[in-house]
Protein backbone atom coordinates (compact mmCIF):
# COMPACT_ATOMS: atom_id res chain seq x y z
CA UNK A 1 0.00 0.00 0.00
CA UNK A 2 1.48 3.28 -1.02
CA UNK A 3 0.27 6.64 0.16
CA UNK A 4 -0.77 8.79 -2.74
CA UNK A 5 1.45 11.88 -2.74
CA UNK A 6 -1.39 14.10 -3.73
CA UNK A 7 -3.55 12.88 -0.85
CA UNK A 8 -0.68 13.47 1.55
CA UNK A 9 -0.24 16.95 0.20
CA UNK A 10 -3.92 17.73 0.69
CA UNK A 11 -3.85 16.33 4.21
CA UNK A 12 -0.90 18.56 5.07
CA UNK A 13 -2.64 21.64 3.63
CA UNK A 14 -5.79 20.86 5.55
CA UNK A 15 -3.84 20.35 8.76
CA UNK A 16 -1.96 23.59 8.24
CA UNK A 17 -5.20 25.48 7.63
CA UNK A 18 -6.75 23.96 10.74
CA UNK A 19 -3.77 24.90 12.91
CA UNK A 20 -3.73 28.46 11.59
CA UNK A 21 -7.50 28.71 12.02
CA UNK A 22 -7.40 27.54 15.61
CA UNK A 23 -4.52 29.91 16.38
CA UNK A 24 -6.51 32.83 15.00
CA UNK A 25 -9.61 31.86 16.95
CA UNK A 26 -7.62 31.43 20.16
CA UNK A 27 -6.18 34.91 19.79
CA UNK A 28 -9.61 36.36 19.19
CA UNK A 29 -10.98 34.43 22.16
CA UNK A 30 -8.33 35.79 24.49
CA UNK A 31 -9.08 39.29 23.29
CA UNK A 32 -12.84 39.04 23.77
CA UNK A 33 -13.45 36.53 26.59
CA UNK A 34 -13.46 39.10 29.39
CA UNK A 35 -15.84 41.43 27.55
CA UNK A 36 -18.20 38.57 26.73
CA UNK A 37 -18.28 37.31 30.31
CA UNK A 38 -18.98 40.84 31.55
CA UNK A 39 -21.78 41.21 28.98
CA UNK A 40 -23.38 37.96 30.10
CA UNK A 41 -23.32 39.05 33.74
CA UNK A 42 -24.74 42.48 32.83
CA UNK A 43 -27.57 40.95 30.81
CA UNK A 44 -28.55 38.68 33.69
CA UNK A 45 -28.34 41.51 36.21
CA UNK A 46 -30.28 44.02 34.11
CA UNK A 47 -33.62 42.29 34.59
CA UNK A 48 -32.85 41.53 38.23
CA UNK A 49 -32.15 45.22 38.88
CA UNK A 50 -35.42 46.09 37.16
CA UNK A 51 -37.35 43.76 39.44
CA UNK A 52 -35.64 45.12 42.57
CA UNK A 53 -35.91 48.77 41.56
CA UNK A 54 -38.68 49.81 43.95
CA UNK A 55 -36.99 49.08 47.30
CA UNK A 56 -33.48 50.16 48.33
CA UNK A 57 -30.75 47.63 49.01
CA UNK A 58 -27.03 48.02 49.57
CA UNK A 59 -25.44 44.72 48.62
CA UNK A 60 -24.65 43.36 45.18
CA UNK A 61 -27.15 40.60 44.34
CA UNK A 62 -24.81 39.28 41.67
CA UNK A 63 -22.37 38.36 44.45
CA UNK A 64 -24.99 37.04 46.88
CA UNK A 65 -26.34 33.98 45.12
CA UNK A 66 -27.37 30.55 46.29
CA UNK A 67 -28.53 27.60 44.25
CA UNK A 68 -31.68 25.65 45.05
CA UNK A 69 -33.71 22.92 43.45
CA UNK A 70 -37.32 21.93 43.73
CA UNK A 71 -38.64 19.72 40.93
CA UNK A 72 -42.30 20.49 41.61
CA UNK A 73 -42.42 24.12 42.59
CA UNK A 74 -39.53 25.46 40.50
CA UNK A 75 -40.45 23.70 37.27
CA UNK A 76 -37.94 20.89 37.02
CA UNK A 77 -34.96 19.19 38.61
CA UNK A 78 -32.38 21.69 37.35
CA UNK A 79 -30.57 24.01 39.73
CA UNK A 80 -32.12 27.47 40.13
CA UNK A 81 -30.18 30.53 41.18
CA UNK A 82 -31.56 32.76 43.90
CA UNK A 83 -30.17 36.31 44.07
CA UNK A 84 -30.51 38.04 47.44
CA UNK A 85 -30.87 41.76 48.09
CA UNK A 86 -30.14 43.12 51.55
CA UNK A 87 -30.00 46.48 53.30
CA UNK A 88 -27.50 46.66 56.21
CA UNK A 89 -27.44 42.89 56.23
CA UNK A 90 -31.23 42.63 56.67
CA UNK A 91 -33.22 40.73 54.03
CA UNK A 92 -34.94 42.93 51.46
CA UNK A 93 -35.87 40.63 48.58
CA UNK A 94 -34.94 37.53 46.61
CA UNK A 95 -35.05 37.03 42.87
CA UNK A 96 -35.56 33.38 41.98
CA UNK A 97 -34.99 31.69 38.66
CA UNK A 98 -37.86 29.37 37.86
CA UNK A 99 -39.48 27.64 34.93
CA UNK A 100 -43.02 27.25 33.65
CA UNK A 101 -42.75 23.84 32.00
CA UNK A 102 -46.15 23.89 30.33
CA UNK A 103 -45.98 26.84 27.96
CA UNK A 104 -47.67 26.49 24.60
CA UNK A 105 -44.45 25.86 22.65
CA UNK A 106 -42.18 24.71 25.45
CA UNK A 107 -40.89 25.82 28.84
CA UNK A 108 -40.82 29.50 29.79
CA UNK A 109 -37.89 30.70 31.90
CA UNK A 110 -38.83 33.28 34.51
CA UNK A 111 -37.33 35.51 37.16
CA UNK A 112 -39.64 35.96 40.17
CA UNK A 113 -38.77 38.66 42.70
CA UNK A 114 -40.29 38.44 46.20
CA UNK A 115 -39.87 40.89 49.06
CA UNK A 116 -39.07 39.60 52.53
CA UNK A 117 -42.69 40.14 53.58
CA UNK A 118 -44.02 37.92 50.79
CA UNK A 119 -45.15 40.61 48.35
CA UNK A 120 -44.19 40.06 44.73
CA UNK A 121 -41.53 42.53 43.59
CA UNK A 122 -41.97 41.61 39.96
CA UNK A 123 -41.84 38.91 37.32
CA UNK A 124 -39.83 38.87 34.10
CA UNK A 125 -39.60 36.36 31.26
CA UNK A 126 -36.02 35.50 30.33
CA UNK A 127 -36.59 32.85 27.66
CA UNK A 128 -39.57 31.47 25.80
CA UNK A 129 -40.72 30.06 22.48
CA UNK A 130 -44.31 31.24 22.55
CA UNK A 131 -46.17 32.35 19.46
CA UNK A 132 -45.30 35.74 18.02
CA UNK A 133 -48.17 38.16 18.47
CA UNK A 134 -50.12 35.87 20.81
CA UNK A 135 -48.24 34.17 23.65
CA UNK A 136 -45.23 36.48 23.44
CA UNK A 137 -47.27 39.21 25.16
CA UNK A 138 -45.88 37.80 28.40
CA UNK A 139 -42.71 39.66 27.43
CA UNK A 140 -42.41 43.17 28.78
CA UNK A 141 -41.26 44.29 25.33
CA UNK A 142 -44.63 43.25 23.88
CA UNK A 143 -47.11 44.27 26.58
CA UNK A 144 -47.37 45.40 30.19
CA UNK A 145 -49.19 42.26 31.32
CA UNK A 146 -46.30 40.96 33.40
CA UNK A 147 -46.18 44.20 35.40
CA UNK A 148 -49.53 43.34 37.00
CA UNK A 149 -47.77 40.79 39.19
CA UNK A 150 -45.94 43.41 41.22
CA UNK A 151 -47.43 43.88 44.66
CA UNK A 152 -49.49 40.67 44.60
CA UNK A 153 -49.45 38.28 47.52
CA UNK A 154 -49.86 34.52 47.59
CA UNK A 155 -52.78 34.62 50.01
CA UNK A 156 -54.17 31.68 51.95
CA UNK A 157 -54.48 28.16 50.56
CA UNK A 158 -55.99 26.80 48.30
CA UNK A 159 -54.78 29.76 46.21
CA UNK A 160 -57.78 29.54 43.90
CA UNK A 161 -57.30 33.16 42.80
CA UNK A 162 -53.90 32.27 41.31
CA UNK A 163 -55.26 31.29 37.92
CA UNK A 164 -56.39 33.00 34.73
CA UNK A 165 -59.93 34.27 34.67
CA UNK A 166 -61.11 31.43 32.46
CA UNK A 167 -60.02 29.03 35.22
CA UNK A 168 -61.81 31.00 37.91
CA UNK A 169 -58.85 33.05 39.00
CA UNK A 170 -58.13 36.76 39.04
CA UNK A 171 -55.44 37.14 36.37
CA UNK A 172 -56.11 38.28 32.83
CA UNK A 173 -55.41 35.96 29.96
CA UNK A 174 -54.82 37.20 26.41
CA UNK A 175 -57.35 37.15 23.63
CA UNK A 176 -56.47 34.09 21.59
CA UNK A 177 -53.87 32.73 24.00
CA UNK A 178 -54.76 31.09 27.32
CA UNK A 179 -52.15 28.36 27.69
CA UNK A 180 -49.25 30.80 27.89
CA UNK A 181 -50.51 33.15 30.62
CA UNK A 182 -51.92 30.17 32.52
CA UNK A 183 -48.47 28.57 32.59
CA UNK A 184 -46.84 31.77 33.82
CA UNK A 185 -49.45 32.43 36.52
CA UNK A 186 -49.09 28.88 37.83
CA UNK A 187 -45.31 29.10 37.85
CA UNK A 188 -45.42 32.39 39.78
CA UNK A 189 -47.86 30.88 42.26
CA UNK A 190 -45.57 27.88 42.75
CA UNK A 191 -42.56 30.13 43.23
CA UNK A 192 -44.47 32.05 45.90
CA UNK A 193 -45.40 28.78 47.64
CA UNK A 194 -41.73 27.79 47.55
CA UNK A 195 -40.79 31.16 49.05
CA UNK A 196 -43.36 30.75 51.82
CA UNK A 197 -41.98 27.32 52.70
CA UNK A 198 -38.30 28.21 52.51
CA UNK A 199 -38.00 31.93 53.30
CA UNK A 200 -35.43 31.43 56.07
CA UNK A 201 -33.15 29.27 53.97
CA UNK A 202 -33.46 31.61 51.03
CA UNK A 203 -32.09 34.54 53.04
CA UNK A 204 -29.48 32.55 54.97
CA UNK A 205 -25.93 33.73 54.35
CA UNK A 206 -24.13 31.78 51.66
CA UNK A 207 -21.17 29.66 52.72
CA UNK A 208 -18.00 31.76 52.40
CA UNK B 1 -23.49 32.50 -19.00
CA UNK B 2 -20.16 34.21 -19.49
CA UNK B 3 -17.73 34.21 -16.61
CA UNK B 4 -17.29 37.91 -15.87
CA UNK B 5 -13.83 39.05 -15.04
CA UNK B 6 -14.11 42.81 -15.36
CA UNK B 7 -14.71 44.59 -12.04
CA UNK B 8 -18.05 46.19 -12.82
CA UNK B 9 -19.32 43.00 -14.46
CA UNK B 10 -18.41 41.04 -11.38
CA UNK B 11 -20.17 43.57 -9.20
CA UNK B 12 -23.32 43.71 -11.31
CA UNK B 13 -23.41 39.94 -11.45
CA UNK B 14 -23.27 39.45 -7.70
CA UNK B 15 -25.60 42.30 -6.91
CA UNK B 16 -28.32 41.71 -9.47
CA UNK B 17 -27.93 39.22 -12.29
CA UNK B 18 -26.99 36.37 -9.99
CA UNK B 19 -28.29 37.77 -6.71
CA UNK B 20 -27.79 34.97 -4.19
CA UNK B 21 -31.16 35.31 -2.54
CA UNK B 22 -33.29 35.87 -5.63
CA UNK B 23 -31.79 33.83 -8.45
CA UNK B 24 -30.11 30.66 -7.20
CA UNK B 25 -32.09 31.06 -3.94
CA UNK B 26 -29.16 30.40 -1.63
CA UNK B 27 -29.08 31.13 2.08
CA UNK B 28 -32.83 30.73 2.50
CA UNK B 29 -32.60 29.67 6.14
CA UNK B 30 -31.45 33.03 7.53
CA UNK B 31 -33.33 34.87 4.79
CA UNK B 32 -36.66 33.54 5.96
CA UNK B 33 -36.05 33.15 9.66
CA UNK B 34 -34.25 36.32 10.72
CA UNK B 35 -36.01 38.85 8.49
CA UNK B 36 -38.77 39.57 11.01
CA UNK B 37 -37.47 43.04 11.67
CA UNK B 38 -35.20 45.47 9.93
CA UNK B 39 -32.47 45.74 12.55
CA UNK B 40 -31.96 41.99 12.92
CA UNK B 41 -31.95 41.58 9.15
CA UNK B 42 -29.42 44.39 8.76
CA UNK B 43 -27.19 42.95 11.48
CA UNK B 44 -27.17 39.48 9.96
CA UNK B 45 -26.57 40.94 6.50
CA UNK B 46 -23.49 42.76 7.78
CA UNK B 47 -22.24 39.64 9.55
CA UNK B 48 -22.74 37.54 6.43
CA UNK B 49 -20.96 40.16 4.32
CA UNK B 50 -18.00 40.10 6.70
CA UNK B 51 -17.76 36.31 6.56
CA UNK B 52 -18.11 36.34 2.76
CA UNK B 53 -15.32 38.84 2.28
CA UNK B 54 -12.92 37.12 4.67
CA UNK B 55 -13.67 33.69 3.25
CA UNK B 56 -13.42 34.59 -0.42
CA UNK B 57 -10.19 36.53 -0.01
CA UNK B 58 -8.60 33.69 1.98
CA UNK B 59 -9.82 31.03 -0.45
CA UNK B 60 -8.45 33.07 -3.32
CA UNK B 61 -5.08 33.59 -1.64
CA UNK B 62 -4.69 29.88 -0.91
CA UNK B 63 -6.09 28.63 -4.21
CA UNK B 64 -2.76 27.37 -5.54
CA UNK B 65 -2.32 25.02 -2.62
CA UNK B 66 -5.92 23.99 -2.09
CA UNK B 67 -6.94 21.79 -4.98
CA UNK B 68 -9.46 19.05 -5.52
CA UNK B 69 -10.55 16.76 -3.92
CA UNK B 70 -10.24 18.08 -0.35
CA UNK B 71 -10.93 21.71 -1.19
CA UNK B 72 -14.44 21.65 0.28
CA UNK B 73 -12.98 20.59 3.62
CA UNK B 74 -10.57 23.50 3.43
CA UNK B 75 -13.44 25.89 2.68
CA UNK B 76 -15.26 24.57 5.74
CA UNK B 77 -12.24 25.28 7.94
CA UNK B 78 -11.87 28.79 6.54
CA UNK B 79 -15.59 29.59 6.77
CA UNK B 80 -15.81 28.22 10.32
CA UNK B 81 -12.85 30.34 11.38
CA UNK B 82 -14.38 33.46 9.86
CA UNK B 83 -17.79 32.80 11.44
CA UNK B 84 -16.23 32.19 14.86
CA UNK B 85 -14.37 35.49 14.64
CA UNK B 86 -17.56 37.36 13.75
CA UNK B 87 -19.45 35.51 16.48
CA UNK B 88 -16.93 36.40 19.17
CA UNK B 89 -16.67 40.01 18.05
CA UNK B 90 -20.44 40.44 18.08
CA UNK B 91 -20.79 38.84 21.52
CA UNK B 92 -18.16 41.20 22.85
CA UNK B 93 -19.45 44.43 21.30
CA UNK B 94 -23.18 44.02 20.60
CA UNK B 95 -24.29 41.48 23.18
CA UNK B 96 -28.04 42.12 23.16
CA UNK B 97 -28.14 42.00 19.38
CA UNK B 98 -26.06 38.84 19.48
CA UNK B 99 -28.59 37.24 21.80
CA UNK B 100 -31.49 38.37 19.60
CA UNK B 101 -29.90 36.78 16.53
CA UNK B 102 -29.41 33.60 18.53
CA UNK B 103 -28.35 30.58 16.57
CA UNK B 104 -28.29 32.41 13.24
CA UNK B 105 -24.84 33.87 13.73
CA UNK B 106 -23.18 30.46 13.97
CA UNK B 107 -25.49 29.25 11.19
CA UNK B 108 -23.83 31.69 8.78
CA UNK B 109 -21.31 28.88 8.39
CA UNK B 110 -23.98 26.83 6.62
CA UNK B 111 -25.03 29.60 4.24
CA UNK B 112 -24.70 28.06 0.80
CA UNK B 113 -24.09 31.43 -0.81
CA UNK B 114 -20.68 31.54 0.86
CA UNK B 115 -19.78 28.05 -0.26
CA UNK B 116 -20.98 28.80 -3.76
CA UNK B 117 -18.88 31.93 -4.18
CA UNK B 118 -15.83 30.25 -2.69
CA UNK B 119 -16.11 27.29 -5.02
CA UNK B 120 -17.34 28.98 -8.20
CA UNK B 121 -15.38 32.18 -8.13
CA UNK B 122 -12.84 32.73 -5.36
CA UNK B 123 -11.05 29.45 -6.04
CA UNK B 124 -10.50 30.45 -9.68
CA UNK B 125 -9.69 34.13 -9.53
CA UNK B 126 -7.28 36.46 -7.85
CA UNK B 127 -7.91 38.10 -4.46
CA UNK B 128 -8.92 41.43 -5.96
CA UNK B 129 -11.64 39.91 -8.12
CA UNK B 130 -12.69 37.63 -5.26
CA UNK B 131 -13.06 40.66 -3.01
CA UNK B 132 -15.30 42.44 -5.51
CA UNK B 133 -17.39 39.31 -5.98
CA UNK B 134 -17.74 38.80 -2.23
CA UNK B 135 -18.76 42.42 -1.73
CA UNK B 136 -21.32 42.20 -4.51
CA UNK B 137 -22.79 38.91 -3.32
CA UNK B 138 -22.88 40.13 0.26
CA UNK B 139 -24.53 43.41 -0.68
CA UNK B 140 -27.01 41.63 -2.93
CA UNK B 141 -27.92 39.10 -0.26
CA UNK B 142 -28.03 41.85 2.32
CA UNK B 143 -30.32 43.95 0.17
CA UNK B 144 -32.82 41.10 -0.03
CA UNK B 145 -32.54 40.51 3.73
CA UNK B 146 -33.08 44.19 4.51
CA UNK B 147 -36.00 44.49 2.08
CA UNK B 148 -37.68 41.45 3.60
CA UNK B 149 -36.96 42.72 7.09
CA UNK B 150 -38.51 46.10 6.35
CA UNK B 151 -41.58 44.57 4.68
CA UNK B 152 -42.20 42.03 7.41
CA UNK B 153 -41.67 44.45 10.25
CA UNK B 154 -43.88 47.18 8.80
CA UNK B 155 -46.68 44.83 7.75
CA UNK B 156 -46.30 42.20 10.46
CA UNK B 157 -45.54 44.34 13.49
CA UNK B 158 -46.60 47.81 12.56
CA UNK B 159 -43.22 49.23 13.50
CA UNK B 160 -39.92 50.09 11.88
CA UNK B 161 -36.42 50.21 13.30
CA UNK B 162 -37.46 48.66 16.59
CA UNK B 163 -34.38 47.53 18.44
CA UNK B 164 -32.18 50.05 16.65
CA UNK B 165 -30.32 50.62 19.92
CA UNK B 166 -29.04 47.04 19.86
CA UNK B 167 -27.07 47.82 16.71
CA UNK B 168 -26.43 51.56 16.75
CA UNK B 169 -26.17 52.32 20.44
CA UNK B 170 -28.51 53.76 23.10
CA UNK B 171 -29.11 56.99 21.23
CA UNK B 172 -30.86 55.04 18.48
CA UNK B 173 -33.69 53.85 20.73
CA UNK B 174 -35.67 56.92 19.67
CA UNK B 175 -35.52 55.93 16.01
CA UNK B 176 -38.33 53.44 16.35
CA UNK B 177 -41.42 54.35 14.33
CA UNK B 178 -44.81 52.86 15.15
CA UNK B 179 -47.75 52.59 12.82
CA UNK B 180 -50.96 50.69 13.40
CA UNK B 181 -51.15 47.15 14.71
CA UNK B 182 -49.49 44.69 12.44
CA UNK B 183 -50.88 41.83 10.38
CA UNK B 184 -49.27 38.99 12.31
CA UNK B 185 -49.10 36.56 9.40
CA UNK B 186 -46.36 38.61 7.80
CA UNK B 187 -44.14 38.08 10.86
CA UNK B 188 -44.70 34.32 10.88
CA UNK B 189 -43.01 31.78 8.60
CA UNK B 190 -45.79 31.72 5.96
CA UNK B 191 -45.41 35.47 5.62
CA UNK B 192 -41.71 34.99 5.02
CA UNK B 193 -42.37 32.64 2.13
CA UNK B 194 -45.01 34.92 0.63
CA UNK B 195 -42.75 37.95 0.89
CA UNK B 196 -39.75 36.20 -0.63
CA UNK B 197 -41.92 34.81 -3.42
CA UNK B 198 -43.07 38.32 -4.23
CA UNK B 199 -39.48 39.56 -4.42
CA UNK B 200 -38.40 36.63 -6.60
CA UNK B 201 -41.33 37.25 -8.92
CA UNK B 202 -40.41 40.92 -9.14
CA UNK B 203 -36.82 40.02 -9.93
CA UNK B 204 -37.97 37.60 -12.62
CA UNK B 205 -40.24 40.19 -14.18
CA UNK B 206 -37.56 42.87 -14.23
CA UNK B 207 -34.97 40.40 -15.48
CA UNK B 208 -37.21 39.10 -18.26
CA UNK B 209 -37.90 42.62 -19.46
CA UNK B 210 -34.18 43.39 -19.53
CA UNK B 211 -33.43 40.16 -21.38
CA UNK B 212 -36.00 40.85 -24.10
CA UNK B 213 -34.68 44.39 -24.44
CA UNK B 214 -31.21 42.96 -24.92
CA UNK B 215 -32.44 40.61 -27.61
CA UNK B 216 -34.39 43.30 -29.41
CA UNK B 217 -31.69 45.97 -29.38
CA UNK B 218 -29.66 46.13 -32.57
Amino acid sequence: MSVNRRTLGMALVLTALAIVGVAIIQTSFDATAARIAANERDAAMYQIREILAAEPYDNRPANDVIVVTHPDLLGGPQARKVYRARAQGEPVAVVMETLAPDGYSGPIALLVGVYADGRLAGVRVTAHRETVGLGDRIELAQSNWVLDFAGERLGPAPHARWAVRRDGGEFDQFTGATVTPRAVVQAVRDALIYFEQHADELFAPANP
Amino acid sequence: MTNPTHGTHIFYDGLWRNNAGLVPLLGLCPLLAISTNLINALALALATLAVLVVTCVLVSCTRRWVTAPARLLCYVVIIATAVTLVDQWMAATRYELYRNLGIFVPLIATNCAIFARAELFASRNGPGAALVDALATGLGFGAVLVTLGTLREVIGNGTLLSGADTLFGPAAASWKIEFADGFVLAALPPGAFFSLAALVALRQALGARAATEELESP
